[in-house]
């Protein structure tokens, strides 16, 4: 066990120097480097100038010497400098990070809650309205595009029935008390959060209600009711357990992009998280950001995986090979 | 094998909302195919006052430029598809050659063709494809590409998956033992068993393809000359609040066009293991 944990940890550190290398990759292809970056927003300069810089960033050194130095970089958590923000990558994710983090994560545990909930209900009665219902909505919730629907939320709950802000995450002026500070976040958040969770609650509902069809017709459950165990007892106790895998890995799928999930959510409601960082980051060609932000969010994907196999792992003993 | 067949097709024919979608999506061809002969304005011309609602000279309303929103959805069929159907043949192409070379080699191959895949699973779709339309081009084919690369993942599991199942059988054996080439065994012995799950995953690919391209485009990301519905409801985004048709309609096109091929999707499934039915 702690022999196959430490593989796994092992194979994360391998999966986060590729993208690193990747990073270096991409960078290099890109338009323009670091100099011609500075040299923009100081607005202009001669090449002689721009040759000094360059040998002073080290950009005239082979590529493989280049590649040693970034990698040395990005392991003491330097991602680079932006010059449009005048401040390191590292800085500017972390500021973002938190209003993105506060959407997928409360989107996520909503989801996982009544997308559970709802598939279980369904699959009681699997002929019945709402288990049709939860079959439509999940169909619904793969064929809706999240951005088209946040726009819709929009004009709904913010025009039409001005409800809920349409964009930010903060009024202005800010409301001085700080229990009206936190309750003015959280009304900013509603309906972002609302639209991120109902696809992802369309996705919970339809695999746990499969799951638990599977586990339904299983021996065991005939047994427990057979002993005579009350229903709620037979579902929540004994079904409810072995259903939940499915949804385990649906979760740790999403929690794997905490980072990246709501960038288009994030630019429909106009929030300051990193989605928009990046959007905006594109739109200007600030490479060291973009790139910053990939970093992140695959980091994010390699540590969410290692943490689901081990909850996988503890909830399910059966399974033995942990990759 | 042919009975088989002749069985999944009658189990599918039989069932209605999958005929409903493969219908409409039909008509969704159809009018990619011959939308600009049936409706052979220009979707670049103004033709409105900007932002007049829906009505007698606009069906659908015009645009912030005074763009027929209709005839924007009609003419944007084309693009849409096609870029959706070639980037589902490109990323079912990756998917299923690396799914289908680890799978049936197995050992040191399979080892590197899974450890690449884990590679590409670590990075986040939608903001692996930005980037590298950010680093190369918005050119239609880097944006198809991008697509294709960034999502291949998961066939190629989906095929590893049905090659180390179907190659311990007796029939690929034999096929073995006859003599048979590698590269024969594997595209005319396993591949064609391993079709009905394949096909499944295909089909619902191209519905996820139509969202990932209109969120590519929606951004802004995608070649400016080319209409399709993500870049018709991306370019509306400052001016929704005065003109709510300018993003609903072409957002009600792909939900409808996606909705149909789920259902095909729904149908296949149910046609292909019809013990599994209604799950």
């Amino acid at each position: 066990m702690m022999q196959a944990v430490i593989q796994r940890i092992l194979l994360g550190f391998v999966l986060i120097l590729g993208v690193i290398v990747l990073n270096f990759f991409l960078l290099q292809a890109a338009p323009g480097d670091v100099v011609d970056a500075m040299l923009a927003e100081a607005g202009g300069g001669d090449p002689e100038l721009a040759a000094r810089l360059r040998q002073s960033y080290g950009l005239d050194q082979p590529v493989y010497i280049q590649l040693i130095k970034y990698l040395g970089q990005v392991c003491i958590g330097d991602l680079g400098y932006s010059f449009y923000y005048d401040e390191p990558v590292a800085t500017l994710i972390l500021s973002h990070l938190p209003t993105t983090l506060m959407l997928t994560l409360s989107a996520l545990i909503l989801a996982v809650l009544f997308g559970t909930l709802f598939g279980v209900y369904a699959a009681i009665k699997p002929k019945g309205v709402f288990s049709n219902f939860v079959t439509i909505f999940s169909l619904f919730g793969y064929a809706t595009p999240v951005f088209w629907l946040g726009m819709i939320v929009l004009l709904v709950f913010a025009l039409y029935l001005p409800w809920f802000p349409a964009f930010g995450i903060r009024s202005i002026p800010e409301p001085e008390d700080s229990l009206e500070r936190v309750l003015d976040i959280i009304h900013h958040l509603v309906l972002p959060t609302f639209t991120l969770a109902v696809l992802y609650l369309a996705n919970y509902s339809r695999i746990s209600r499969a799951s638990m069809l599977d586990v339904l017709g299983a021996d065991y459950i005939r047994t427990a009711r057979t002993k005579g165990l009350s229903e709620r007892k037979v579902i929540f106790k004994h079904a409810l357990k072995n259903a939940s895998l499915p949804v385990v890995t649906l979760a740790g799928l999403q929690l794997a992009q905490v980072f990246s999930g709501a960038v288009l959510v994030e630019t429909v409601f106009s929030l300051p998280g990193v989605g928009p960082l990046l959007y905006e980051s594109i739109m200007r060609r600030d490479f060291p950001v973009i790139l910053g932000v990939l970093f992140g969010a695959a980091t994010t994907t390699i540590v969410a995986n290692i943490i689901t196999d081990l909850i996988y792992k503890w909830m399910d003993p059966r399974i033995q090979s942990i990759t | 094998m042919n009975r088989i067949r002749r069985e999944t097709l009658r189990l599918f024919c039989a069932n209605r909302p999958a005929l409903f979608g493969l219908l409409f999506v039909l008509v969704f061809i159809f009018v990619g195919l011959f939308g600009s002969i049936l409706v052979p304005a220009d979707p670049f011309e103004m033709v409105a006052v900007p932002l007049t609602g829906p009505g007698m000279e606009t069906i659908l309303g015009s645009d912030y430029l005074g763009r027929d929103v209709f005839v924007g959805i009609v003419h944007g069929t084309q693009a849409t598809m096609i870029i959706a159907i070639t980037a589902t043949l490109v990323t079912v192409f990756i998917g299923v050659t690396i799914g289908a070379l680890a799978g049936y080699y197995g050992g040191l191959i399979d080892n590197i063709l899974m450890r690449v895949t884990e590679f590409f699973q670590v990075l986040p779709p939608l903001v692996f494809a930005m980037v590298i339309v950010a680093v190369f081009s918005s050119d239609i084919l880097v944006v198809i590409l991008a697509i294709a690369v960034t999502t291949w993942t998961t066939e190629a599991r989906l095929t590893r998956a049905e090659f180390l199942k179907i190659k311990e059988q007796d029939f690929v054996t034999a096929s073995r033992a006859i003599g048979d080439r590698n590269l024969r065994i594997i595209t005319k012995v396993i591949l064609p068993n391993a079709m009905p799950p394949i096909i499944i995953a295909i089909t619902l690919r191209v519905g996820i393809t139509i969202i990932y391209e209109a969120a590519l485009s929606f951004l802004g990301l995608t070649d400016p000359d080319i209409i399709t519905w993500g870049k018709m409801i991306g370019q509306s985004r400052d001016y929704f609040f005065d003109a709510w048709w300018t993003v609903t309609f072409p957002g009600l096109a792909i939900l409808l066009v996606v909705l149909c091929i789920a259902l095909i999707g729904d149908g296949l499934n149910d046609a292909f293991n019809p013990k599994l039915r209604g799950r």
